[in-house]
């Protein structure tokens, strides 16, 4: 365990490297010079020539790179064009605000994906498994900007129940949680996207947990069904939604975006969207590293964690 | 995702059929696993189904237009927000533009864009995951750092960061796309020639002397098709999503580019007055196709997994 943590660790801390590498060479993709988007279109060459100066911008590209890891390790991300503020100061502030619903939408796509991937899992091969694993399907493929659309054609318009959108200037959590009806809608588009992915994964996992000697001897013993269920079944059959729950970080992010630029929500998603489209690099790469970095940590964690909760996997790379 | 160690087992010459003796000492090879596949292929409802769809899409955005002439180009005002009626069968839109037209044209760029990066992020993603897998060690490390690196940030981020830098055309997006998908092909293919490079016909291969690189193109690429072909199909419809969301954030290609996501962003200002006519075919036809090539996809899947469960 201890050399396969080593080995994961030091694969990460490459992949954090790449993805800094990666961002640097966006920076330097960006149209334009950052000393004209700072000082302004009419920057006097001596004043751009000071910038470039004293941010390092005229030195060689490696030394440049170094300065950029040694500012983002110092967690300063440069300055918004647009906003005037730090990146950091920015992003800190709608971080916590995505936590909670990003939280709150994965919460819900487990408690719907869990107990469908198992029912379709105990009804394997009927009627039943295609109803449900079609519907979900279908929800799934549907692009989740039309559901939203949708959502609030019927709810919002239509029947007048949920609010479409935020109201802005929300500046806390504590905001988000006085708006419930406000998150409704976000939530619910944001979790029909995972359903499917979790409940497909549940079912099949299941299925194979099914087919174990242990469920057989269980079964034969005369142990009630709903214990093989909660006792045996559900505890194996969870695991590998661990390893997915890291993994679809990055779709959920992604999903983020499209749900918070329509229901206007104060997330990082809506800064993106924003930034994306007033051409706000800093506040664009300082995200994207961010999310990069998170992703990367989330997997670390899932295959650890998955170590830690499956013995035989802790034993077999120990 | 199926595990890479369920689509190992499935090689050529364990699935051929029973049947009568080989002639003059010749392999098995005529009936192999992948026609036995096809075979599988041909009889699965779903698969079958989402093949049609495709072909009728295929077949109304691109000779539709031959046939149904409309002008996509000029904006005639005289004509905007028209229900449907006769002359526009569903309408026009706020400039006036015949939306059956539009749709055709808009589903060309879709399809365009779903194919050529499916099959250029396959053919980019095969080879370097099974280059890699054969080459191995620090090689193979610092190859899928590389590939870690691009799946850590998500594609759809990177999208919008790009498209927010330049204007993009379709030919930008298509490379953007493949340059941002070959990863999830390259992981799984490379699995997969991990696990076949301890397999008793590839060693037998190298033991009579293949050359490595008829070893990547005559073993390892055949029995990796059945793994990189549902990723393929699924790619087809994750880049048509990702033009339309790009599209509807605002972020595609600038008019007179057409396209679904265009055409739905437009249309959902209508959406809560009462043009219904240029919302709904957008989104009926976007549904269709994601749904036809997940289809295909998922069937493909299943076909993959159930036969490498029969052995």
């Amino acid at each position: 365990m201890t050399w396969y943590l080593v080995r994961r660790i030091g694969q990460s801390i490459a992949v954090v490297i790449g993805v800094m590498i990666l961002t640097f060479i966006l920076v330097h993709l960006e149209p334009g010079s950052t000393a004209k988007a700072v000082l302004g279109l009419k920057a006097t060459p001596a004043r751009i020539a000071l910038f470039d100066n004293t941010y390092g911008l005229n030195r060689p590209l490696p030394v440049q790179f170094w300065l950029y890891c040694d500012r983002v390790l110092h967690g300063n991300f440069g300055v918004s064009y647009t906003a005037g503020q730090p990146v950091s100061t920015l992003i800190a502030q709608r971080l916590p605000r995505d936590a909670v619903l990003l939280g709150a939408s994965t919460l819900l796509a487990l408690i719907i994906g869990v107990p469908m991937g198992l029912y379709q899992a105990l009804h394997h091969g009927t009627v039943r498994d295609d109803v449900v694993a079609g519907t979900w399907f279908t929800l799934y493929s549907a692009p989740d900007f039309m559901e939203a659309l949708l959502l609030i054609a019927i709810f919002s318009v239509h029947f007048h129940i949920l609010q479409p959108n935020f109201p802005g200037g929300i500046t806390s959590i504590g905001g988000l949680f006085g708006d419930l009806n406000a998150m409704v809608l976000p939530v619910v588009v944001l979790a029909i996207n995972s359903v499917a992915g979790f409940s497909q994964y549940m079912r099949s996992s299941a299925i194979e947990e099914l087919a174990q000697d242990y469920i057989r001897t269980a079964r034969a013993k005369g142990v009630r069904e709903r214990l093989i269920l909660t006792r045996h079944l559900l505890r194996n059959a969870l695991l590998p939604i661990v390893t997915i729950l890291g993994l679809a970080l990055p779709d959920i992010v992604a999903g983020a975006v499209i749900a918070e630029a329509i229901f206007n929500f104060p997330g990082m998603g809506l800064l993106f969207w924003q930034s994306a489209l007033s051409h706000d690099f800093p506040v664009l790469l300082g995200a994207t590293l961010i999310i990069g970095i998170a992703t990367v940590l989330g997997n670390l964690v899932a295959d650890v964690a998955y170590g830690i909760l499956d013995p035989r996997i802790r034993h077999a790379v120990a | 995702m199926q595990s890479p160690d369920d689509a190992a087992v499935a090689g050529p010459v364990i699935a051929a059929p029973p049947g009568p003796a080989p002639a003059g000492g010749e392999l098995t090879t005529s009936i192999g696993s992948r026609n036995l596949a096809l075979h599988d292929f041909l009889h699965n409802k779903r698969a079958m189904g989402g093949c049609g769809v495709v072909l009728l899409l295929v077949l109304f955005c691109f000779v539709g237009p031959l046939i149904y002439r409309t002008n996509q180009t000029t904006v005639n005002l005289g004509l905007a927000n028209l229900p449907p009626g006769p002359g526009n069968p569903l309408g026009t839109d706020e400039y006036g533009i015949d939306i059956l037209g539009r749709l055709m044209a808009g589903g060309q760029s879709s399809l365009e864009l779903g194919f050529s990066v499916a099959i250029a992020s396959t053919v980019i993603g095969a080879l370097y995951g099974a280059i890699s897998g054969m080459i191995g060690g620090i090689v193979d490390a610092f190859l899928m750092r590389i590939v870690d690196t691009l799946l850590a940030v998500p594609t759809f981020i990177l999208l919008l960061i790009v498209s927010s830098m330049f204007t993009l055309n379709l030919t930008a997006i298509i490379v953007i796309l493949t340059v941002l998908s070959w990863p999830y092909v390259c992981r799984l293919v490379r699995a997969q020639v991990l696990s076949l490079r301890t397999r008793e016909f590839v060693q037998a291969s190298t033991a009579m002397g293949s050359t490595r690189m008829r070893i990547l193109v005559r073993h390892m690429l055949p029995n990796t098709f059945n793994i990189f072909i549902v990723t393929t199909t699924f790619a087809v419809a994750d880049s048509i999503y990702a033009l339309s969301a790009l599209s509807f954030l605002g972020l595609g290609p600038p008019p007179p580019f057409a396209d679904w996501g265009t055409m739905l962003t437009t249309g959902v200002n209508d959406l809560f007055d009462s043009y219904p006519w240029e919302v709904y075919p957008a989104l009926i036809i976007l549904v269709v196709t994601i749904l036809a090539f997940r289809q295909i996809g998922d069937a493909l899947n299943d076909i993959a997994s159930s036969r490498s469960s029969i052995r």
